[in-house]
């Protein structure tokens, strides 16, 4: 199994709090690896810094190092901006551009960084929209605006947005916990397909979630890692205490 | 109970002030309404708006000079005004919470206050006295510098309010800063920053002290905006104070188109905006 | 595929450029509002210092204002400013609070929008429309009604001395009211939507009633936020053009009678200045308007400063 990102001695601090420590973990090519832990434990943290959505804030700071393949995404001759087009994320709440239609939401990604030509758009378009189920739902009205789908059509919509532009990575930020239990329903089976083609990385505050959809688990508490590997294992036979706290519900 | 009695005597005693008081601030509002339709309609007929003023002593004649002025002048400040306030917005929204974007915030509300006979003032330094003469130039930069912090503040209360989310989706699928900043914040917040830059020009259509002594004013047309111009509120003025009933009338009549003009573009701005969820 | 290729093809290899590009742009727009600010303060320095020169200290205390033969002493424009001011913000205050509350603790709800938005939009009408309105409508009542009852009745006072001309302090002071009370009315309104209802409440539940409510719960509350308002209105007030231009009578002297015509800082400037004969005149205009702007910043800043606490106090109090 290749592992696809390295993370060695990560740390983040805003101002003076210390909010993820020291932490290193490999995420394994085309799996799904859960990231669960009580709320605060600094799951979303470490997400954010895989594709460096921390330098928004100025009073972040990272240290560490965070390899993928064989680039450090913080070395100084990185750009930001080609880690995210390799590094994928999907948010908690579905944010599609509001002022933009179905379409133009898919293809965002390269609408908003250049041009691109109109066969190959309505190329990728239908592909992506194919990808995550939402094609026969909507190929009738791809010209209307994206507010007018339902949150679970939105999510799956950014979902198709984000693997439009062909990363290797998706980070996926509790992406079902403002949906219904149907949607949500749907947005796991896609996971489950995208795995051929991606690495994914997921946090989530529910564990069944967890348990069904990821292959390994990392369990955080207060900013540390305390236990990861395989999800089976984690959530049947953990080796820490606290892991197993967390699992049977006596916390959290 | 008799300290109940005096109490609830005087509640009623105050709020009967409370409503003499609006009853005194709308009389006088409402009668300048009421004058500048009463007066106006009467004296506003087509020649109105494509005649130049005839001369004192006769009849007839109209202000189209000073109304394309005005056009003409507005549309250079908006040059002035328009992409500074905008870029200035977004310093100030997309780099907030450093020490310079609060104090270029505190100095635009205070500009916002200064008088605008000083922007006329300084726009006579600046343009007037190194051109050797009043023109439309030195005009639409007065009225340009007025236009910039109602633009700057205006734009950035909507730029803060569009989600962050949105700005993540966009930096998450690997579009740089700028262009998320121009692409998606920007284009978010269109509608209320449309509506800011309407209300701004509402605002500096009715400026008159600031065109003194850069426009001047013209009783003929311009031909070049390195020369004087007419402009709609400078001929109210002029009309208002000279002695002839004649020209009070072309005054009344300028004063509600200038009315209308502004209410309807305030109007416009209000509907444009009327729903402002975003996401 | 060629998907790898439009994203060479976007240029964004260079994008970290693009950033640092982007934010000295948007910086150097944002700077200019400073710019813009001390260059007022510096450019009117300059075009002053002949004035300034020439008179020194006299030039406020003076008070012969000749420009044939070349005195200028600007305390008729300085007084004419003050009283002006002054006596309009102390009549438009109790009346703008007044509304304000009408509007927002006493009218139905429909009504107190209806009301807010009139004032709203009178507020944008322009000076130079309401100095119309003043000098063809207001004036002339003044002086053939109000100044002869004023006259008959309490022409034993040195304020009502002299004769009706309807243009003098006397309108001046009606139309900068006029004019203040929507600006400051609708600051007010905002600064008392902004009490928190538990402060309401908290008065209600004592047995308060609605005045008294007002008294204790709502305008202690609001209060650092209404001076603010009336600072702000002050401001406007000084720094009036073209209506006082219009009503006001443009004499340069330093009467105690409101009948008397006057003379305002903003005026004169207004009169004057595209005609001035002389560089001294124009300089001494100049000063004219170096004195106003920073009396207008002072204001500004004080009232700027006082609301911004209030709205501070917002983010954390409730809002409708």
């Amino acid at each position: 199994m290749t592992t696809k990102i390295k993370i060695e001695d990560l740390n983040v601090y805003f101002r003076e709090t210390h909010a993820v420590k020291n932490v290193s973990l490999d995420i394994p090519q085309n799996r799904v690896t859960a990231i669960i832990g009580p709320s605060g434990c600094g799951k979303s943290t470490i997400l954010r810094s895989i594709n460096r959505m921390h330098d928004m804030i100025p009073t972040a700071r990272v240290t560490g190092r965070i390899i993928l393949d064989s680039t450090d995404i913080y070395d100084r001759t990185s750009s930001p901006v080609l880690i995210r087009r390799r590094v994928g994320m999907v948010f908690q709440k579905p944010n599609p551009f509001p002022a933009m239609t179905i379409y133009d939401n898919v293809i965002a990604g390269y609408k908003l960084s250049g041009r691109l030509n109109r066969a190959d758009a309505d190329e990728i378009v239908e592909s992506s929209l194919k990808r995550v189920a939402l094609w026969d739902e909507v190929k009738d009205r791809l010209r209307r605006n994206a507010m007018d789908l339902s949150g679970g059509q939105q999510q799956r919509l950014c979902i198709a947005r984000t693997i439009a532009v062909k990363p290797d990575v998706i980070l996926m930020d509790e992406p079902a916990s403002a949906l219904d239990p149907l949607s949500t329903l749907k947005i796991e089976e896609l996971i489950e397909e995208l795995k051929d083609k991606y690495t994914i990385v997921i946090v989530t505050h529910n564990m069944q979630q967890a348990a069904r959809v990821s292959d390994n688990t990392a369990f955080f508490y207060l900013g540390e890692l305390v236990e990861a590997g395989g999800t089976r294992k984690i959530f049947t036979n953990p080796e820490k205490k606290q892991t197993e706290d967390y699992i049977t519900g006596r916390f959290g | 109970m008799n300290g109940m009695r005096v109490r609830s005597l005087k509640n009623a005693g105050m709020m009967l002030l409370m409503g003499l008081a609006t009853f005194i601030v709308l009389t006088p509002l409402i009668m300048i309404f009421f004058h500048i339709v009463k007066m106006g309609a009467g004296s506003i007929n087509l020649d109105f708006f494509i005649q130049i003023p005839s001369p004192p002593g006769e009849s007839g004649g109209g202000m189209a000079n000073g109304m394309v002025g005005s056009v003409i002048l507005i549309l250079m400040a908006s040059v002035i005004g328009i992409p500074t306030g905008i870029f200035g917005a977004l310093y100030l929204s997309e780099y907030e919470g450093n020490r310079l974007a609060s104090v270029i915030r505190f100095c635009a509300d205070v500009l916002s206050g200064v008088p605008s006979i000083i922007t006329g003032l300084v726009a006579y330094t600046l343009i007037v006295v190194p051109m050797h003469g009043f023109s439309a130039i030195a005009g639409a930069v007065a009225l340009g510098l007025i236009m910039i912090p109602i633009v700057l503040r205006t734009t950035e209360e909507q730029l803060k309010m569009v989600p962050g989310t949105l700005r993540e989706a966009s930096l998450a699928l690997g579009v740089p800063f700028w262009r998320t900043t121009l692409q998606v914040t920007l284009r978010s917040g269109l509608k209320g920053i449309i509506t800011g830059i309407l209300l701004s020009i509402a605002r500096v259509a009715g400026e008159t002290a600031p065109l003194l002594f850069t426009s001047l004013g013209n009783h003929f047309w311009s031909k070049k905006i390195t020369e004087p111009m007419a402009a709609l509120p400078l001929q109210i003025f002029n009309f208002a104070i000279a002695p002839y009933e004649d020209w009070h009338r072309l005054a009344w009549g300028g004063a509600l188109v200038l009315v209308v003009v502004m209410f309807g573009v305030s109007l416009t701005a209000r509907w444009f905006n009327r729903d402002r969820s975003i996401g | 595929m060629s998907h790898e290729e439009h994203i060479q093809d976007s240029g964004f290899a260079g994008s970290f450029n693009g950033d640092r590009i982007f934010k000295g742009i948007t910086l150097g727009f944002a700077f200019s509002v400073i710019l813009v600010l001390l260059l007022m303060v510096a450019g009117m320095a300059h075009e002053s210092l002949p004035a300034l020169r020439q008179f020194g200290w006299k030039f406020v205390s003076g008070s012969d204002w000749d420009a044939v033969q070349g005195n200028f002493g600007a305390l008729p424009f300085i007084w004419g400013s003050i009283v002006s001011s002054l006596l309009a913000l102390a009549v438009a205050t109790p009346l703008s609070v007044g509304t304000a509350l009408f509007i927002t603790e006493l009218a139905p709800r429909k009504l107190g929008g209806a009301i807010a938005s009139l004032v709203e939009l009178l507020a944008a009408i322009p000076s130079v429309i309401y100095g119309l309105w003043g000098v063809l409508v207001m004036a002339p009542w003044l002086q053939q009604t109000v100044e002869p009852f004023l006259m008959e009745h309490f022409g034993f006072l040195p304020f009502f001395r002299g004769a009706p001309y309807g243009v003098g302090m006397l309108a001046a002071v009606f139309i900068i009211m006029i004019m203040i009370i929507p600006i400051v009315t609708s600051i007010t309104k905002e600064v008392l939507l902004a009490v928190p209802l538990s402060q309401k409440e908290a008065a209600i539940a004592l047995g308060a009633t609605k005045w008294e409510m007002i008294r204790m719960a709502v305008l202690p509350y609001g209060r650092s936020g209404i001076l603010g308002a009336v600072i702000l209105g002050l401001g406007r007030a000084i720094g009036e053009t073209m209506a006082v231009t219009m009503v006001i009578g443009n004499t340069p002297q330093i009467s105690l009678s409101l009948l008397a015509p006057a003379y305002t800082m903003p005026s004169v400037i207004a009169n004057e200045f595209a005609e001035a004969s002389s560089k001294l005149h124009s300089a001494a205009l100049m000063e004219i308007g170096l004195i106003l702007l920073v009396i207008t910043l002072i204001i500004n800043i004080a009232a700027r400063l006082l609301i911004w606490g209030v709205t501070r106090q917002q983010s954390s109090g409730g809002r409708k």
